[in-house]
């Protein structure tokens, strides 16, 4: 049975359709046309889902829709010329573009998170995800260039 | 106004880094359907019944379709392939029905509910098993199957395709050989794992006109298979490709499209989706081809290599699809860059109850590579050469031939003597290629050279259209796709170059859609920008004599007298006199309102030639245009006590011709060497007794991840090919191709035994060390 519910997306109070068992994917993809964060694995494994709540990021294909009634959900559609996206333009860390919105999330949380980020800290946070067309030097340049500006 | 060799940004940068650029998956409307596969458990077995009747009331079904309601099968050289199995399943993963419904939820639940008895047969799991005497076989109907002329499969057997290439007399050849060696090679099947799966949706209006939108490299091909299979009109398929998310050649194979359109029909023509779960991208769509090899080398104490005997024995799967061609192309440049006059090689595609092996990333040249180069290194040990001179010393060069017998060129070959030298360098082969570390860790550094050639149809063509904006500016239609390789910004910098106008003015339609673009082969073979750049240019030549000839008349001079730069027409001998584009593109029109001319449509083709077919006793023939060559080297730091290693730097340099764009070009090499570290380290299934894959998911399908990169360096040398654009080679799949065996070459060092097995984990490392078997075969 679907029912209605509010989401906070990107600053926005979004009514949306839903089953229970609807993922947040789903939900932002199927009925907000959010199609910016993509489905890789729907298991959790590869971060092309990310996207950031209450200030963390989090993989919108293991949450539900109805988890998120109440919170602050931000998108890569809700990004706008941030210093990681001009970042992103700037070092070449995509080829494809179909990791990118989800490794923009997740840096983008990071950097917000932990302007002074050391290496290991990035590395923890960015493993979550998955890149098959760069080498990941081009993303660790990006974030890089976007941490050191920071601190 | 020089933007040959620049890194000019691609194209649809801006849109990937907002979310707004669109895949096919992303695309959805109204009313849509959706489409499930329910997929084979068993590896081997016979279908004896399958029972739909609860699953077609469950809610939401609209219609349920199964092998024998398609009585066809298709593939692209061998038509062996059934769309959902037919009497018997061939490998774990293999659909056996298709269910449309209102909702995926509700087609994925239907599937669960259709009961299917099966009846298992002995299976064939590895090469050993497909070429057992009296071999269980996965194709006892082979014979019966439809195929072209180029492939030559054995019936009776599960050879799928033997390619042999017999050149020189290896009499001579074992004769002059003072020292040989002899070894074995072996890799398991691994996926492409491009994070965007497959997906495709397909609608069919009253009209007939079929309208697919998939995310596939050859959306001719998908075009001409409709038609092919299913008898509609060439004019009435409509094929659509928006941004892909990642190829590697896996999305050349057509697949989910033929099954959307049975799906639609199903349905009376509605709109219906058919995604892939990752789980399905791994076991039901093609993945990578596994090999167990065998290479005999003799050389002369001096260094010089004077005979090979390669096997290759291609894990093939259940279908032959592109595995057969790909071991064809490993036959016709089973040697690698070396030269050597007396070549013996048998290469065989074998079926096996794997899934199916499509195109891959370097097309059986990362593959052959493996092999040759761990036995270079092999032979260089033994000879007691240092690895690199022993290469230097037998590099191909200019007029020499190929194990084809194709000959060589500067201007087809480049050059691999000077792409080592330069690797040889930045390596620092000089500190020593084994030094003790801190904490008795071994720092090890291991080489490789490598060669590839696009091996495509001798006939592959493409088209380019140019037509112009009343502002001047270009709009570009071509079938390239762009699966992120950025062959579209290329092709734009090689229009603007041509017209010697600002890259903004350039606009590239970023979508193919068969309907409108002029037809490209496929994009796959890193020859996207070499034919369609070639296409670009004639277009674009085409366009310039049309606007030279109409400025004639307006300047009174001669076509010849004018040429076209910065959106101006002008005079050569007085650029001062000159007339905008824009008033040209459109019809000139005289100040009384006459007007003359029209619009200018520039027009563009390319077609490969000088390419032959195989000669099927000796392997003599032309199978590309060019070589793209290259050099890599890898650093590692071993530790003995854990068999762990930590990867330290990677170094790759390629003969790209020219550069066309640097940023763009060195990312395909860095991007190609981090997925070659992934297919060397860790990549690779696994399957249990049952012919089972195991994994099927990210958690145990390792991949590269952040932080466990090497440092990457990339450097390009620049022998141009003459018929390349601007000397251009492709490049798009090299980064991968050498890293494999320079990796195995710097561990095999540091563990002092050979390493002739991928993935290198620490497990098959001990392994290996203990003295446990490495072959298979
Ligand atoms: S789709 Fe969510 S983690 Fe992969
Ligand atoms: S850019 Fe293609 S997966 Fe990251």
């Amino acid at each position: 049975m679907n029912r209605q519910i509010h989401l906070n997306i990107n600053g926005e109070e979004k009514s949306v359709y839903i089953r229970n068992a609807d993922t947040l994917l789903t939900a932002l993809r199927e009925q907000l046309g959010l199609t910016g964060a993509k489905p890789g694995c729907e298991n959790g494994d590869c971060g092309a889902c990310t996207v950031i709540i209450e200030g963390m990021p989090q993989k919108s294909c293991i949450m539900l829709a109805v988890e998120g009634i109440g919170k602050q959900i931000t998108t890569i559609e809700g990004l706008n010329n941030t210093p990681i996206q001009q970042a992103f333009l700037e070092k070449w860390a995509f080829q494809c573009g179909y990791c990118t919105s989800g490794f923009i999330m997740n840096c983008h949380a990071l950097m917000e998170k932990h302007p002074d980020a050391e290496d290991v800290v990035v590395e923890n946070w960015l493993q979550s995800n998955i890149c098959r067309c760069t080498s990941y030097q081009e993303i660790k340049e990006a974030i890089h260039s976007v941490l050191s500006k920071n601190s | 106004m020089d933007v040959i060799g620049k890194s000019i940004p691609r194209i649809e940068a801006e849109d990937k880094v907002t979310g707004r650029a669109k895949y096919t998956a992303d695309f959805s409307s109204p009313g849509m359907l959706h489409a499930k596969l329910l997929t084979s458990p068993h590896a081997h077995a016979r279908i004896v019944k399958i029972d739909t009747t609860e699953a077609k009331k469950a809610p939401g079904v609209r219609a349920i379709v199964t092998g024998q309601d398609i009585p066809i099968r298709v593939g692209p050289h061998i038509q062996g392939r059934p769309l959902l199995a037919i009497e018997k399943v061939r490998h774990h993963g293999e659909p056996v029905a298709l269910v449309v419904a209102d909702s995926e939820y509700q087609a994925k639940a239907a599937c669960k509910m259709i009961k299917v008895e099966y009846e298992a047969i002995p299976m064939v799991l590895s090469a050993a098993d497909a070429l057992k005497v009296n071999p269980s076989l996965v194709h006892p109907n082979l014979a019966s199957y439809s195929k072209d002329n180029k492939v030559h499969p054995e019936i009776n057997t599960n050879v799928a395709n033997r390619t042999k290439i017999r050149k020189g007399s290896m009499e001579d050849g074992w004769k002059q050989s003072e020292i040989i060696v002899e070894s074995s090679f072996f890799f398991p099947q691994s996926d492409h794992a491009a994070m965007e799966t497959r997906c495709a949706t397909a609608e069919i209006f009253p009209n007939g006109v079929v309208e697919i939108l998939t995310a596939s490299q050859a959306p001719y091909d998908v075009k001409k298979l409709i038609h092919d299979h299913f008898f509609v009109p060439l004019e009435k398929v409509h094929v659509k490709v928006p941004l892909v998310g990642g190829g590697f050649g896996g999305k050349a194979a057509v697949q989910l499209e033929l099954l959307a359109y049975i799906a639609s029909r199903a349905v009376n023509g509605k709109k219906v989706k058919l995604a892939n779960s990752r789980e399905e991208d791994f076991m039901t769509s093609p993945t990578h081809i596994g090999l167990d090899a065998k290479v005999k080398m003799g050389a002369t104490k001096t260094g010089q290599i004077m005979a090979a005997e390669i096997t290759f024995y291609f894990i093939g799967g259940a279908y032959s699809d592109e595995g057969v061609d790909i071991s064809k192309a490993a036959a016709l440049n089973c040697t690698g860059p070396y030269k050597i006059d007396n070549v013996w090689c048998d290469s065989l595609c074998l079926f096996t109850n794997h899934t199916y092996a499509t195109s891959f990333r370097g097309y059986a040249h990362i593959e052959l590579t493996f092999p040759i180069e761990r036995t270079i290194d092999l032979m260089a040990q033994k000879l007691q050469m240092d690895p690199i001179d022993f290469r230097l010393k037998n590099v191909i060069r200019p007029g020499d031939t190929t194990p084809s017998c194709a000959e060589l060129t500067q201007s087809n070959i480049g050059d691999v003597f000077q792409c080592l030298n330069r690797a040889k360098a930045l390596i620092h082969w000089e500190e020593g290629q084994k030094t003790v570390v801190e904490n008795e860790r071994i720092k090890v550094k291991g080489v490789s050279c490598f060669w590839k050639t696009s091996t495509s149809s001798t006939n592959a063509s493409s088209g380019a259209v140019i037509t112009f904006n009343k502002d001047g500016s270009i709009n570009l239609s071509c079938g390239v796709v762009e699966i992120g390789q950025g062959t579209k910004t290329t092709l734009a910098q090689i229009l603007a170059q041509r017209f010697k106008m600002d890259m903004g003015k350039i606009h590239v339609m970023m979508d193919v859609n068969t309907e409108v673009n002029p037809e490209h082969w496929k994009t796959v073979a890193s020859s996207s920008t070499y034919m369609v750049g070639n296409a670009v240019l004639r277009a674009a030549e085409d366009a310039i004599q049309q606007i030279c000839r109409l400025a004639s008349s307006v300047l009174l001079c001669n076509p010849e007298d004018i040429d076209v730069a910065e959106g101006k027409a002008y005079l050569k001998s007085n650029p001062k006199k000159s007339l905008y584009l824009k008033d040209l593109v459109h019809g000139y029109q005289y100040q009384n309102g006459n007007a003359i001319g029209g619009q200018v449509i520039g027009r563009g083709s390319f077609i490969m030639r000088h390419l032959t077919h195989i000669d099927p006793s000796t392997g003599k023939g032309i199978p590309g245009p060019s070589w793209t060559v290259g050099a890599q080297a890898v650093e590692v730091i071993f530790d003995p006590k854990t068999y762990t290693y930590e990867l330290k730097k990677a170094v790759s340099v390629i003969d790209l011709g020219k550069v066309l764009n640097l940023m763009g070009a060195t990312g395909q090499v860095m991007g190609g060497m981090s997925m070659g570290l992934g297919f060397a380290t860790r990549e690779g299934f696994t399957y249990n007794g049952e012919g089972q894959v195991l994994d099927t998911q990210f958690r145990t399908y390792k991949m590269m991840r952040y932080g466990e990169q090497p440092e990457y360096v990339v450097e390009f040398i620049e022998t141009p090919q003459i018929d390349g654009p601007y000397g251009a080679r492709g490049v798009g799949e090299h980064g991968t191709i050498g890293i494999a065996p320079a990796l195995a070459n710097a561990l095999s060092l540091a563990v002092e035994v050979p390493l002739n097995k991928l993935p290198l984990t620490p497990e098959t490392i001990w392994q290996t060390k203990r003295g446990e078997s490495n072959d298979s075969l």
